[in-house]
């Protein structure tokens, strides 16, 4: 098991290559293009034994995963931001069709103005496509949690696209230790097997038919279905990964939350930044602890549900801006619907942080959780979202 | 002269030696008279049953597929409308790598063949057939050209000739059908390097079927422009489909020619061409054309004749005589 250091580009396409992925269908976009660019060398060098499709825009690398994927093939591809959105259209498709593609996402902003940067503006329009979604902070996490989303995807409870997705540039270009897997072991946790239906001449079938109205609604409720399914199975998947290989992340991660009165939601990179600030926080006596998200969708309810029981104030530190909503966190959103629908009396507080790669301090959020402790202690939370790091 | 039908992938003398073996069935929802299912039957007959069809949105795919019911007997997959070039680079790729790996048998030929129309391929298709051109992969590409947008009401595409009435280029008092020459999709496919590019036409069975073989065991990409006359879009009576199509290449309109491996050959020469008169009075869409715009459409059709007898090196398409 080579213990390599690898930017998280890296570890993504080493993943791929460990899970003898069989196309690739890739274009090059900030800040995932390392990744693409590596997976090409893999192949180069006969490292690993796929095709590469040297595709002329990201909606055709979604296109093409699709046709490789209804023919039984394991595909995977890298990208980012605008190309995440142009390739969307086909995404949902490929969730309608059922087919397991599995995609390594270096978050980045969205376009106007123009941005490089990471965030996690790309990734946040696509939580209702009907795509599995994960949030990593560490090299060594989308190293696995990528191994995981094929087994999740390609069960048969499931049979859905999943996205393992990675803060751009925070993430993706730093180097940070990995272990890694050797094929031979990974294959016995995610042997080849086609569970999925398939384009076979031997047995002809028609997949991506017109659904009038009369049959539409029930192929989209078996989606939901399958999305519901897909949160025991990727609790499955992961306890196996650490029965197998030593290292298991549960779908939430909490920290300091036994005793905690107020909690903070964080996913991503930042997630590490706020553990700090719990820290720093603690020490100024703010009984506060920190919900690492690691699965948005299926978005852990329970779990979730579990660990907010009990608490006074959640804060939820969200990487995009839902522009418009009644909050503009994202994730927020969805701990609001939780909050009211299963667990009435906490108070939600919103803040985005690390818009279009703003730095992200841990003073700010020892402050945030500052502003959580005096909402604990009766002060009415902010209406608006709280723009952390905004210059007003 | 053996009339006795053929295996799939067999050239043919006659038409009585096109196989039987159907792999579409009857019962979809096509117009009367429609041109798609022609083609459709006899490239799936050239190939037989070791094919997956590609089917971007468009007429072919909606009237043959309404859930419960499919008229395909063969493996066939629609996912958008503009990507039928990268859905099937997928296909072909995967294949190769299942060979390779054992997981798919490695001697079995899989046919990899994409049926579209002319919005998805000219227009919005237009990019991702030029990047599976472009690449190489294994696959034929049947360009079904009712020339307009047919499934979503008429509307024009890049295959709109000059002249036509479609709903998007009406005619009123300043527009007068459409008024721009369509584009060259055989010229723009040759572009791409590819071994194998030819027209083909409803109304000449036996150059069609055999032009559809050789696609098919092409060394690379093979893209085949196919006539495919719409009685509704067009505005003729559906019995008239095969005349329409005869016209078009007895006019010179639609030049019957093929390229392999950097050599031009016209299949069906016309030492005499009709005037282009004749075919546009048997269709509604032209009813509104003045003697200018005839005019004009005449010269169209002169400039894209002498190119091609000159790319062909001689005049295998002959001049107007009335």
């Amino acid at each position: 098991m080579p213990r390599l250091a690898l930017t998280t580009n890296y570890a993504v396409a080493h993943a791929a290559k460990d899970s003898d992925v069989d196309v690739v269908a890739a274009y090059p976009i900030t800040p995932s293009t390392p990744a693409a660019e590596k997976l090409a060398e893999f192949v180069a060098n006969g490292e690993m034994d796929a095709e590469y499709i040297h595709v002329e825009s990201e909606h055709s690398a979604a296109s093409a995963l699709v046709g490789a994927s209804a023919v039984g093939a394991r595909a995977f591809t890298v990208t980012a931001s605008q190309g995440l959105i142009y390739m969307s259209e086909v995404l949902y498709i490929a969730s309608g069709l059922r087919l397991p593609i599995v995609l390594g996402v270096a978050s980045r902003a969205l376009s106007a103005p123009l941005s490089i940067w990471g965030d996690m503006h790309d990734i946040a329009p696509l939580r209702d496509a009907g795509l599995i979604i994960y949030f990593v902070s560490s090299a060594q996490e989308a190293y696995d949690t990528v191994i995981q989303a094929f087994k999740v995807a390609e069960d048969p409870r499931v049979h859905l696209p999943a996205i393992v997705d990675y803060d751009g540039f925070v993430l993706s270009h730093v180097t940070e230790p990995v272990e890694t897997i050797e094929k031979e072991e990974v294959l016995k946790y995610i042997p080849k097997n086609i569970t999925w239906n398939t384009l076979n001449p031997k047995k002809p079938i028609s997949m991506g038919t017109v659904g009038d109205p009369d049959w539409y609604y029930e192929f989209k409720y078996q989606q939901q279905v399958a999305m519901e399914n897909a949160l025991q199975v990727a609790v499955e998947a992961d306890e196996e990964f650490g029965k197998m290989f030593g290292r298991k992340y549960g779908i939430v991660e909490p920290y300091c939350m036994e005793d905690a009165d107020i909690a903070m939601i964080a996913y991503g990179a930042h997630a590490g930044t706020a553990r700090v600030a719990v820290d720093k926080a603690r020490e100024k006596g703010i009984k506060v602890g920190l919900i690492r998200l690691k699965l948005w969708r299926p978005f852990p309810s329970e779990q979730l549900k579990k660990l907010l029981e009990g608490v006074s104030v959640v804060g939820v530190l969200d990487r995009a801006m839902a522009l418009g909503g009644p909050l503009q966190g994202p994730v927020a959103l969805d701990v609001g619907t939780l909050i009211a629908t299963k667990v009435p009396g906490v108070k939600l507080v919103s803040f985005t942080i690390g818009i279009g790669q703003r730095d992200v301090r841990v003073d700010d959020l020892v402050k945030a959780a500052e502003m959580l402790d005096e909402v604990a202690k009766g002060k009415e939370p902010p209406e608006k979202t709280v723009p952390i790091g905004l210059r007003e | 002269m053996s009339l006795k039908e053929v295996g799939p992938m067999q050239e043919i003398k006659n038409h009585m030696q096109i196989p039987r073996d159907e792999y579409i069935a009857g019962g979809h929802s096509a117009c009367q008279g429609c041109g798609h299912f022609i083609i459709v039957r006899h490239l799936l007959k050239a190939a037989g049953p070791n094919t997956i069809v590609v089917n971007p949105t468009g007429c072919l795919e909606v009237v043959t597929t309404v859930f419960p019911y499919s008229s395909w007997r063969v493996p066939w997959i629609h996912v958008a409308f503009e990507n039928g070039g990268a859905v099937a680079s997928g296909i072909e790729a995967a294949i190769k790598a299942l060979q390779r790996k054992g997981v798919l048998p490695k001697d079995e030929q899989i046919n990899v063949v994409v049926f579209a129309g002319d919005g998805g391929t000219v227009d919005i298709g237009f990019q991702s057939l030029s990047g599976m051109l472009e690449r190489g992969h294994k696959v034929v590409y049947v360009l079904l050209d009712n020339e307009a947008y047919m499934n979503t009401g008429i509307q024009r595409s890049g295959s709109t000739p000059f002249g036509a009435w479609t709903t998007t280029t009406p005619v009123g008092k300043k527009w007068k059908g459409e008024w721009r020459v369509r584009k060259d999709m055989i010229q723009i496919a040759v572009a791409h390097h590819i071994p194998y590019a030819a027209t083909i036409n409803p109304a000449y069975p036996v150059d069609m079927y055999n032009k559809m073989v050789k696609a098919l065991k092409a060394d690379g990409p093979a893209f085949l422009h196919a006539y495919s006359p719409c009685p509704t879009g067009w505005r003729f009576d559906p019995s008239r489909t095969i005349e329409v199509a005869r016209l078009a290449v007895l006019t010179g309109y639609w030049v019957l020619y093929e390229y392999d491996h950097g050599q031009y050959k016209v299949n069906v020469p016309v030492l005499k061409r009709k005037p282009v008169k004749e075919f546009i009075k048997l269709q509604g869409r032209f009813r509104h054309m003045t003697e200018e715009q005839i005019k004009k459409l005449q010269e169209i059709i002169d400039q894209q004749v002498e190119m091609i007898n000159k790319l062909v090196g001689k005049q295998v398409i002959g001049p107007v005589v009335e």
